[in-house]
């Protein structure tokens, strides 16, 4: 706790001073490695405005989330009386972190949200694994059709659909269960990942199939046993986005439940953490903030997975 | 043994076998709720009475007689426009920035990532604060450097009210679009130069075209198709939306920034007239059909060539 509050009260100073310190390392670095020359140094001065074109986009990317960050932790008096966002008149505390998980319906929220998002990947995957390899490899022209309807339907919003949908929803005695978004949401994370999937699984030399297929396995048997392994780094990038995607999900979610401990994470925070006209900053910041990390360092590792797919996807043949 | 192995080695049978399920679900899923809010048009159905009596074209009369709905309707084309003006220009930097190689690149993604990785409900938690008509961080830092309070620059007063006037309300709904837009357009763009031939790029090299002419004049050419992949992507996006606007401004002040779904939200499902809410929402549809089916034919156009 010590060392928080010190981050805290120090928190520009130390984000400046970090960012001066890893640029003075790197440049230190490349001098003792390549010798502090005339042509090292002209090419760092030519290299700087990159760099700071990064920073710049980085920091606009990142300011809201630093502003996040520090009012988890400020005091109600800190927070509301002549405010002074940037800095600590009172010791940073915990208590709004405290109050989001033991007071609200946070924790309710999360399980709801992480019950429909496997629930979600599960029916998306044995729907779309065999039908991005049909896309992939076995259709011809019709496949190709087919391929550019689904693409037409990921591009329909839900905001043309949720009236309907609700109505089907109240229909099925769904109402307020969070089982209406299993099976609802399907409807567009399917033809992403069939998509997605088609690029990875386009990736895999048709060679290898040939192979199976003459030693004797079926069609079945070759995509089973030869090119589902082969993709299992694709499948699982799938899997992560397509969880992400329940995940960020709104208006279905804000349509069919409202019932406060049934509602999803994407809906539950910002509808049941205002009351009318009171904000509960603290905690309502904190926790954007704990889904966000997450979810962005997921992103960011299966990024190159992602691109990879898409291109593969976008690219014919 | 014999007769069921033979159709599974057969690739149209197994390729149909493979793709009826999801496509089933699809048109069951999709398809039908669609048809549905074509009936839902045609009908006086609300939440109270859900029975359908046809009612011909009187709703979709209504709402196109109606003057909000015309506002609604060109707040939300011009939100599009805009921001996919900005959203494709710094999509095109990052795009390259990003697929250079380059000291703390694996951080610097995951920041800019951020804001797209982040639900957009709760990113929008984040944006509400530093839009905060009181206690606004912008406006602060604006206060600090004599732009804002007496006889600052910009006004005279404490703060600019950035959600509750409107030039500026519909100014900071686009500036977020766009902040929270950019990153999935980057990574359609990334896709799109990471694709391009190396030996192509070679050439170039060899034949001593320097960074921006290779840029300019090889690479752009050959994203052309994927860009507008991206436009599309963004501008659909963008134009179904109405979380933004949900948690920001829920369509004010008065009804500056309320877009179609937003409008559509608020008359079906909180208004309870189910029939007007789905003829409002269906104004969009033959627009983002053309939209749909002008970029993929750009699109394969300049695939051939």
């Amino acid at each position: 706790m010590g060392a928080l509050v010190w981050i805290l009260h120090n928190f520009w100073s130390l984000l400046v001073a970090l960012v001066l310190v890893l640029v003075g390392l790197r440049i230190a670095w490349r001098l003792h490695k390549y010798g502090a020359t005339r042509a090292e140094l002209t090419y760092i001065l030519r290299r700087s405005p990159f760099y700071l074109v990064v920073l710049t986009f980085c920091f606009f990317a990142a300011a809201p989330f630093l502003i996040m960050f520090m009012h988890t932790f400020k005091t109600d008096g800190d927070l509301y009386r002549r405010p002074q966002p940037f800095i600590f008149r009172q010791d940073p505390t915990l208590e709004h972190l405290d109050a989001l998980f033991n007071n609200t319906a946070y924790l309710d929220f999360i399980r709801n949200s992480v019950v429909v998002g496997l629930a979600v990947v599960v029916i998306t995957l044995a729907l779309s694994l065999p039908a991005a390899y049909a896309l992939a490899r076995l259709t011809g022209r019709w496949g190709e059709r087919a391929g550019i309807l689904m693409f037409l339907v990921y591009l329909v919003p839900p905001t043309l659909l949720f009236i309907p949908m609700f109505r089907i929803v109240v229909l099925l005695g769904l109402k307020d269960d969070p089982m209406s978004l299993i099976v609802v949401y399907p409807s567009f994370t399917v033809p992403f990942s069939m998509w997605l999937l088609s690029g990875f699984f386009k990736a895999v030399p048709p060679e290898l199939e040939e192979a199976a297929l003459v030693d004797g396995y079926n069609r079945v048997e070759a995509f089973l046993r030869v090119v589902l392994p082969l993709s299992l780094p694709g499948i699982i990038s799938t899997i992560v986005f397509t969880f992400t995607l329940t995940l960020h999900e709104f208006i279905y979610g804000l349509v069919f439940i409202a019932d406060t401990s049934q509602r999803t994470l994407s809906v539950g925070v910002p509808t049941e953490l205002i009351l009318g006209d009171v904000y509960f900053w603290q905690p309502l910041l904190a926790a954007a903030l704990i889904i966000a990390i997450p979810v962005g360092l997921a992103y960011n590792l299966f990024l190159d997975s992602l691109v990879q797919g898409f291109t593969m996807g976008a690219v014919k043949g | 043994m014999f007769r069921l192995a033979y159709p599974l080695d057969n690739r149209r049978f197994v390729g149909l076998i493979f793709l009826s399920p999801a496509l089933l679900y699809i048109v069951l899923l999709v398809g039908f709720p669609f048809l549905l809010a074509i009936a839902f048009g045609f009908s006086d159905v609300t939440v109270g009475d859900t029975n359908l009596n046809f009612v011909g074209l009187q709703n979709y009369l209504a709402v196109w007689e109606n003057d909000i709905f015309r506002q609604v309707f060109e707040t939300t084309i011009r939100f599009t426009l805009v921001s996919q003006v900005f959203i494709l220009i710094f999509a095109n930097i990052l795009a390259v920035i990003f697929t250079q190689n380059f000291t703390g690149k694996w951080f610097a993604r995951f920041i800019f990532i951020l804001p797209w990785a982040t639900p957009v409900s709760l990113a929008m938690i984040g944006w509400l604060w530093m839009l905060d008509t009181k206690y606004s961080p912008i406006d602060y830092l604006l206060l600090q450097t004599g732009f804002l309070g007496p006889n600052g620059i910009l006004s005279n007063n404490r703060n600019l009210f950035w959600l509750a006037t409107p030039d500026l309300s519909q100014i900071s709904v686009i500036f977020v679009q766009v902040w929270r837009m950019t990153p999935l357009a980057t990574v359609i763009l990334m896709a799109g130069l990471s694709s391009i031939p190396t030996d192509i790029l070679d050439q170039a090299e060899v034949d001593g075209a320097r960074f921006m002419r290779a840029l300019l004049q090889i690479k752009l050419p050959l994203i052309l198709p994927i860009m507008v992949i991206a436009l599309l992507f963004s501008m659909i996006t963008m134009f179904g939306d109405m979380t933004v606007v949900y948690v920001l401004t829920r369509g004010g002040p008065v009804d500056y920034t309320r877009v179609l779904g937003l409008y559509s939200f608020q008359v079906g499902i909180e208004g309870g007239n189910l029939a007007q809410g789905a003829a409002i929402s269906l104004f969009a549809f033959p627009l983002l059909l053309a939209m749909a089916i002008f970029m993929l034919r750009t699109a394969s156009r300049a695939e051939v060539q």
